[in-house]
């Protein structure tokens, strides 16, 4: 009777055990399920037209995403200029002064942020940027993907902060350095792959992001090098070649996402190599 | 040196500390006023949508642009079952990776999977969807409904003709988004329960699995809680991946075979395309909608996972 139950017991456990296993054997199959796939169709689009053509219209063969590529790389160059260095400031005062109710309202502002959809701030950003200039701009889309960075660097580099030894930060002030300089100089400096690596994944985050360029940074099919202009981005145009209704257009468009998600998923590994590495 | 100028020095010293932490605090005023911001300036520009309907705006099924009438009933339902949905498909999964992550693999494997289990939530969103599109949505039509239409037809969520694209690969979708986020709050919640616990529990007699399930999993309940609402709202929210494989229909359906509409992908596909500024400020009172929406279910995460931090003395 007894060992009836036992063996129950045990039966429940290895179905649940079986489960658990079969859980993560399903998360890792559509990892490689999603990133096969956009390999297998993209890798033959890939070529050097890809990288250096403008796109053709549909039915002109040949062209490539030179803009797109260009634009992505000009969005989230410009939205660093603003959010890295604030970002970094920010984690510097929530770590080295941040007590108290302020500092505990722009911790919470800051992981209420992260959760915002960035539909919303694309909105937002429109309402401020877009409706000011009278157009949609390549500083709009900017503007959007800087807020989605904010938070991400802010919550990073001050995690990494905290880490930094606080002997380290006595031994500085010991002997006589003022707090500001000790904290550029010894923290930061301590700080400093951690807080590469969080910065590399801000960037990988927002470059794959679409939906707040929808109606900011909107898209351009000509290259583009001024703030006030619309300007192309990889997700966008990958988007719009996706539901287009042209075979052409569907086979540039899986060489846009194996682009994209080889640019992504590179940064991704790289930041956390570079961390662990350290 | 007299001892006047030393002391002159120290003071310009330590107004530049002064300087430099009011000069960081400026900044992060910024992410304060920031949030503040959005919340203000969506209510700004939603105004004229209020003022037209009211909060008739949320109970109208009526989304006719043509005539300017905008009701948001179809997109909170499609966006409310949409997440909902995915939580039920991610939230076992989710548990199941992070117990066999924390309990189960072998030392060596817990690295590699758990990278690869985060590197899903790295993929851009608009490849979920252009996946789902292309992949998924066809095995749905082909495969998947047919086979529960025929067995589960009876069933109202069953019936009707299967699109491939829709509730049912949307959710799908979005579930394999969220997974990750899920699971490795939940593993590192799995991971503060105390060895003693843990040992105590197989000490009495019981086996591994119920240490699991009767232990563990309560000790970090408020943490998993905390996880499952985090990716809600992110299920609430996602907008590229499900605008590609919904179907985009307003419409209010039981069928999960029946395309909908999601308040995200509605902004995302009309946006641009606004052509008054009626429809514009309704699209963003829907906006409002989500953004409120998504702020109650992130405050109430954060608020759980601190008190969590607080309690288990972890500094966030």
């Amino acid at each position: 009777m007894n060992n009836l139950r036992y063996k129950r017991r045990k039966m429940i456990q290895k179905v649940m055990f079986f489960f658990s296993v079969a859980s993560a054997f399903i998360g890792i199959a559509f990892l490689f399920l999603i990133l096969g796939y956009v390999i297998y169709k993209g890798a033959g689009g890939i070529n050097i037209d890809f990288f250096t053509k403008l796109p053709t219209p549909v039915g002109v063969p040949g062209g490539g995403m030179a803009n797109a590529l260009i634009g992505s790389f000009y969005l989230v160059g410009l939205a660093s200029l603003f959010s890295i260095p604030v970002g970094i400031l920010t984690g510097v005062y929530l770590s080295e002064f941040g007590r108290g109710l302020f500092a505990s309202a722009v911790r919470f502002m800051a992981e209420t942020l992260t959760g915002v959809p960035s539909i919303i701030i694309g909105i937002f950003a429109y309402s401020v940027v877009v409706i000011s200039m009278g157009r949609f701009s390549a500083f709009a889309g900017a503007f959007a993907l800087s807020i989605l960075m904010l938070p991400i660097i802010t919550k990073s580099t001050e995690e990494i902060l905290r880490m930094v030894p606080e002997s380290l930060r006595e031994a500085s002030l010991a002997l006589g350095i003022p707090r500001w300089k000790t904290i550029l100089k010894v923290v930061l400096s301590t700080a400093k792959s951690g807080i590469i690596t969080g910065i590399m994944l801000a960037i990988a985050r927002v470059g794959g992001e679409a939906a707040p360029l929808l109606f900011t940074a909107f898209g351009n099919s000509y290259m583009n090098w001024r703030p006030d202009q619309p300007i192309a981005s990889l997700p966008v145009q990958l988007y719009v070649y996706a539901i287009s209704p042209y075979e052409d257009w569907h086979t540039k468009a899986w060489a846009a996402a194996l682009v994209l998600i080889g640019i992504v998923l590179m940064t991704n590994i790289m930041a956390r190599i570079y961390a662990g590495s350290k | 040196m007299g001892k006047s100028s030393s002391n002159k020095e120290l003071r310009w010293l330590f107004n530049k500390d002064r300087a430099f932490k009011g000069f960081t605090a400026l900044l992060a005023l910024i992410l304060l006023l920031l949030v503040i911001g959005i919340f203000f300036k969506l209510i700004l520009s939603s105004r004229l949508s209020f003022g037209a309907f009211g909060f008739k705006f949320l109970t109208s099924s009526v989304w006719d642009p043509v005539k300017g009438i905008f009701g948001a009933l179809p997109f909170i339902w499609g966006t409310f079952v949409s997440a909902t949905l995915a939580l039920c498909f991610a939230l076992p999964l989710s548990i199941g990776i992070a117990i066999f992550l924390s309990e189960l693999s072998p030392l060596w494997m817990r690295q590699p999977v758990s990278f690869i289990i985060d590197l899903l939530a790295a993929i851009p969103s608009v490849i979920y969807g252009f996946w789902g599109l292309f992949v998924l949505a066809p095995v749905m039509q082909i495969y998947i409904e047919p086979v529960l239409a025929k067995y589960l037809g009876f069933l109202p969520l069953f019936k009707g003709y299967p699109l491939g694209v829709g509730m049912l690969t949307g959710s799908i979708i979005v579930a394999i988004m969220i997974m990750p986020t899920i699971s490795s709050i939940s593993r590192e919640v799995l991971a503060t329960v105390p060895t003693h616990q843990k040992e105590a529990a197989l000490a009495i007699g019981m086996t591994k699995w119920e240490t699991i399930w009767k232990i563990m999993l309560p000790y970090g309940r408020s943490g998993i809680v905390a996880a499952v609402i985090l990716g809600y709202g992110r299920a609430l929210g996602e907008t590229m991946a499900v605008t590609m494989v919904i179907g985009n229909t307003p419409q209010i359906s039981l069928s999960l075979f029946d395309p909908a509409y999601t308040i995200a992908s509605v902004i995302a596909n009309e946006f641009s395309e606004a052509t008054n500024e009626l429809y514009l400020s309704s699209l963003v009172e829907l906006g409002l909608v989500l953004f409120a929406i998504t702020l109650i279910f992130n405050a109430f995460a954060i608020f759980l996972l601190w008190k969590m931090k607080k309690f288990e003395g972890v500094r966030t």
